[in-house]
């Protein structure tokens, strides 16, 4: 974190309120996100116990599970999930623009364009938090190898029809938010901490309740106050804002959810036990009576981050888009489509370890992607690209004066020797590569000299046309405010890896017979009780 | 002393417990690990560890029953002579009692098994309820049971030393070895099925026990109080304030998770005005400045020596951030 950052969180803590973090907003929103807010059971692993989801901020839909260790109420669960979230998926999954791309022709090597469809938009998914997207990545787990009554009539406990698939989008989607910069799956609290600096550590951030409190504080009040009673105000030993989850209070499982889950337990007992259809109508109300007593703790526990999530996003729509949001955008449409292409194609789910390949070209991505983010944030961002002044990485100045030189040999090229007063101190050496944007495309120049304090000297070596004389406007005139980088603006490709089936047998050999064989579903557990 | 009961006098009460739902399913875990005498942990354990060893068929799994943590300590230390005393054959401790000297007064740990094997070494075991995906489990929660399991290594080293200590013991019977591998042992996937993974704690046990040698001993800290000093519960809250402030803390934002005073702490440090409560790093960037008074004065240029570099630094930050805030919001108004 940049000293910038720090200053901002003092001021903060000197004021009471969030500072800003960034000046416009760097990830890509959608018109009309899902908003996912799930709640997890302790202690069990991808045992649901709720969740809102939707994209209406007034009408969420509510979701239960009045017994966590059902399997049918479970795969009841997820077939609802699945009801909500895929016909929203499939919706962006139809709109689609032709777009052309770049493949290598399987026979001669050669690079060739190819007609493809690309998703005019791709959906969003909000979650609260971090935590949150790793539960969808975990649900994404739990769910893609099921297998439904037609894929295996002998499954023993076959999933609801669409259950699988549901997995399979869950599990891309929280593999690409591994990927820097992407903004298919976001949680709410890296949001809001990428744009804001708060008064307290990035580790108290992680609760959307307080992390928002210091940003939008109540009328009246500091945001260090309102964050302190987000954390921990209780009434009745409940907190009153309760954890944005999956996770739920310990003091809320033992005191409200357990009994709650007990008397449901004991009223579907009974009703198992009816002996005539006039009690069976008796205890059946019953029933419904206790399931809706959980149905009712779920959504008080969800509805307050639900609303935090939507109030969140209420805040950083107001802030403008980054320029350079869009493109990155477009990288995960590509994303979403060719999630989309596989699943249409009949491709199996994603297995459960990645191939060599796969794995280093993920990898490769991610930091390709971190590079590319950093770059274009700075670029888009003069609060961030003072953070890269500040460290070396970056000058902006005023040009002082402007010298044009041509380059030796047959047909002299412009290298106009451009002369910067500035205050910034960057890490220069002799013949060290700066770029400037132009336009939108990065221009090319060498670090000449430093002729004094503050006077540095470089020579434009590209983006002036092809002629003896520049194109107007490619050289920087005196007076002109520039910002020079050290750092590219665009990120290359690093070299190519093998194709899977050339994998050496360094790294595995070539994903052979057992890669070939579908992977099997999990095994049934015993915790499936009742 | 009972931190929680005190924080809750303090008006900060610890944000810790458990939720019943994680504890049934923890006991449950357990229980079926160690069901049938041990005998899925042990076939684990030989797998993981000891692929060499005989496989275990019949184990023996010594009564560790005694009354009060001194009785079951030496009951514990008991067992683990006989038992490697007897090689050859495989022997689970359920829930052993060990003693660790902490800052010169002694505690008790209970580790949830540890196994002797047949060549006379011990491992520790740690169940846990966290699930293993796909043959790998949360980085953070491995790094939590690795810290746990090696400072029962550390117990059981002393237990060794102790034995092979008094020249009673057979001839030729050298210091038994605690194993530096330990068995993590979680639920395998989404199931109650156990799966194990051996984990070297080596760098752990290290940490810990060059921490332990460098604690404060509790008498010095006692001796360091004025006199009088009493932190019971059921004196009034301003004078228990008082008892509290009387102890030195030093407060990082890492307190949160582990310690039940946390809260208080992170009040007083902040009403201090410390920059720690921003982070390590954020106090480690500042250098000498350490409240946020003093860190805005000197990036004001009201305060601090220009030619300390941490100083210029904040100067040129509050500089260019001023710059950047005055730049976008002209172009907003622009827009």
């Amino acid at each position: 974190m940049s000293l910038i950052t720090t200053l901002a969180q003092l001021e903060a803590v000197r004021t009471g309120r969030a500072q800003p973090a960034a000046t416009v907003r760097h990830r890509h929103l959608s018109a009309a996100p899902l908003v996912f807010v799930p709640l997890t059971t302790a202690g069990e692993a991808g045992a649901p116990l709720g969740a809102l989801v939707g994209t209406d901020r007034d009408a969420p839909h509510l979701l239960v599970v009045p017994q966590p260790r059902d399997r049918d109420l479970r795969f009841g669960f997820l077939a609802e999930l699945a009801d909500v979230v895929l016909p929203y998926l499939e919706a962006y999954a139809d709109a689609v623009e032709p777009a052309e791309r770049t493949e290598r022709d399987s026979g001669t090597g050669a690079r060739v364009k190819v007609e493809v469809e690309l998703c005019a938009d791709a959906a969003q998914i909000v979650v609260p938090s971090r935590a949150g997207v790793e539960y969808v990545r975990l649900l994404g787990r739990s769910t893609r190898f099921r297998r439904t009554a037609e894929q295996d009539p002998q499954a023993p406990h076959p999933a609801p029809p669409r259950v699988p698939l549901l997995g399979r989008w869950l599990t891309h989607y929280g593999e690409r938010a591994r990927v820097p910069g992407s903004s298919l799956l976001l949680a709410m609290t890296d949001l809001l901490g990428r744009h804001w600096a708060t008064g307290q550590s990035t580790l108290e951030d992680q609760h959307l309740g307080a992390l928002l409190a210091w940003i939008d504080p109540p009328a009246g009040g500091t945001g260090a106050e309102a964050a302190h009673r987000a954390e921990l105000a209780r009434e009745d030993g409940q907190l009153l804002c309760p954890p944005a989850g999956p996770a739920t209070d310990p003091a809320f499982d033992n005191k409200l959810l357990a009994p709650a889950i007990e008397r449901y337990d004991r009223a579907r007992l009974a009703l198992a036990g009816a002996e005539d259809g006039l009690a069976a109508d008796g205890l059946l109300r019953a029933l419904t009576e206790a399931e809706r007593e959980v149905r009712d703790l779920v959504e008080s526990r969800t509805r307050p981050t639900w609303d935090a999530v939507w109030r969140g996003l209420e805040l950083l729509r107001r802030l403008p888009e980054g320029a350079r949001v869009e493109e990155r955008w477009t990288r995960d449409r590509w994303s979403f489509t060719g999630h989309r292409d596989r699943v249409r194609s009949g491709e199996p789910p994603q297995p459960r370890r990645d191939d060599a390949v796969t794995a280093a070209n993920k990898l490769a991505a991610r930091e390709r992607e971190q590079a590319r983010l950093d770059a274009q944030e700075a670029l888009d961002d003069p609060l961030v690209m003072a953070g890269r002044r500040l460290s070396g990485e970056a000058f902006a100045g005023e040009v002082v004066d402007v010298v044009m030189t041509y380059s030796e040999g047959r047909r002299p090229s412009p290298r106009p020797l451009v002369t910067v007063l500035t205050d910034d101190r960057p890490h220069l050496g002799e013949r060290v590569k700066v770029y400037r944007s132009l336009g939108g495309r990065a221009q090319t120049a060498e670090f000449v000299e430093q002729a004094g304090d503050g006077v540095l000297v470089v020579r434009i070596v590209d983006k002036m046309g092809r002629g003896k004389e520049p194109e107007p406007g490619s050289v920087p005139e005196k007076g002109d405010p520039v910002c020079f980088t050290l750092f590219e603006h665009e990120q290359r490709g690093g070299a190519r890896l093998p194709e899977p089936e050339d994998t050496p047998w360094t790294h595995g050999g070539p994903p052979g017979a057992e890669g070939a064989v579908a992977e099997a579903p999990d095994a049934p557990t015993e915790e499936d009780v009742l | 002393m009972d931190k929680a009961s005190l924080a809750e006098r303090l008006g900060a009460p610890a944000p810790f417990g458990q939720s019943q739902f994680a504890l049934t399913r923890g006991n449950a875990f357990e229980a079926r690990v160690k069901a049938d005498g041990g005998a899925e942990l042990l076939r684990l354990a030989h797998e993981a560890l000891d692929r060499g060893a005989e496989p275990p068929a019949r184990a023996r799994l010594p009564d560790l029953t005694a009354t009060g943590p001194e009785g079951r300590a030496a009951r514990t230390a008991l067992a683990l002579r006989e038992a490697t005393a007897e090689a050859g054959s495989w022997t689970l401790l359920d829930h052993p009692m060990l003693a660790l000297e902490v800052a010169g007064s002694p505690a008790f740990l209970e580790p949830d098994a540890v196994v002797v094997h047949p060549d006379g070494r011990w491992t520790v075991v740690e169940i846990k309820s966290f699930p293993m995906l796909d043959g790998a489990a949360d980085a953070a929660k491995v790094g939590a049971a690795a810290r746990q399991a090696a400072v029962y290594v550390l117990a059981l080293e002393r237990v060794a030393a102790h034995l092979a200590g008094p020249p009673e013991g057979p001839a030729g019977a050298g210091a038994p070895r605690v194993r530096h591998r330990v068995l993590l042992v979680c639920p395998k996937d989404f199931s109650n099925l156990p799966a194990a993974s051996a984990v070297d704690v080596r760098r752990q046990r290290a940490v810990t026990a060059r921490q332990l040698a460098r604690l404060t001993r509790v008498e010095d800290i006692a001796a360091a109080l004025p006199e009088g000093v009493c932190f019971s519960p059921e004196l009034p809250p301003e004078e228990l304030t008082a008892a509290v402030e009387a102890v030195p803390a030093a407060y990082a934002p890492e307190c949160l998770a582990t310690c039940e005073l946390a809260f208080h702490c992170r009040g007083r440090s902040r009403a201090a005005g410390a920059v720690t409560p921003l982070g390590r790093p954020v106090r480690a960037e500042l250098g000498g400045l350490t409240t946020v008074d003093d860190v805005l004065a000197a990036a004001r240029g009201e305060a601090g020596d220009p030619d300390d570099p941490v100083v210029a630094a904040l100067r040129r930050a509050a500089t260019l951030r001023e710059q950047a805030l005055r730049e976008a919001a002209e172009v907003a108004a622009c827009r």
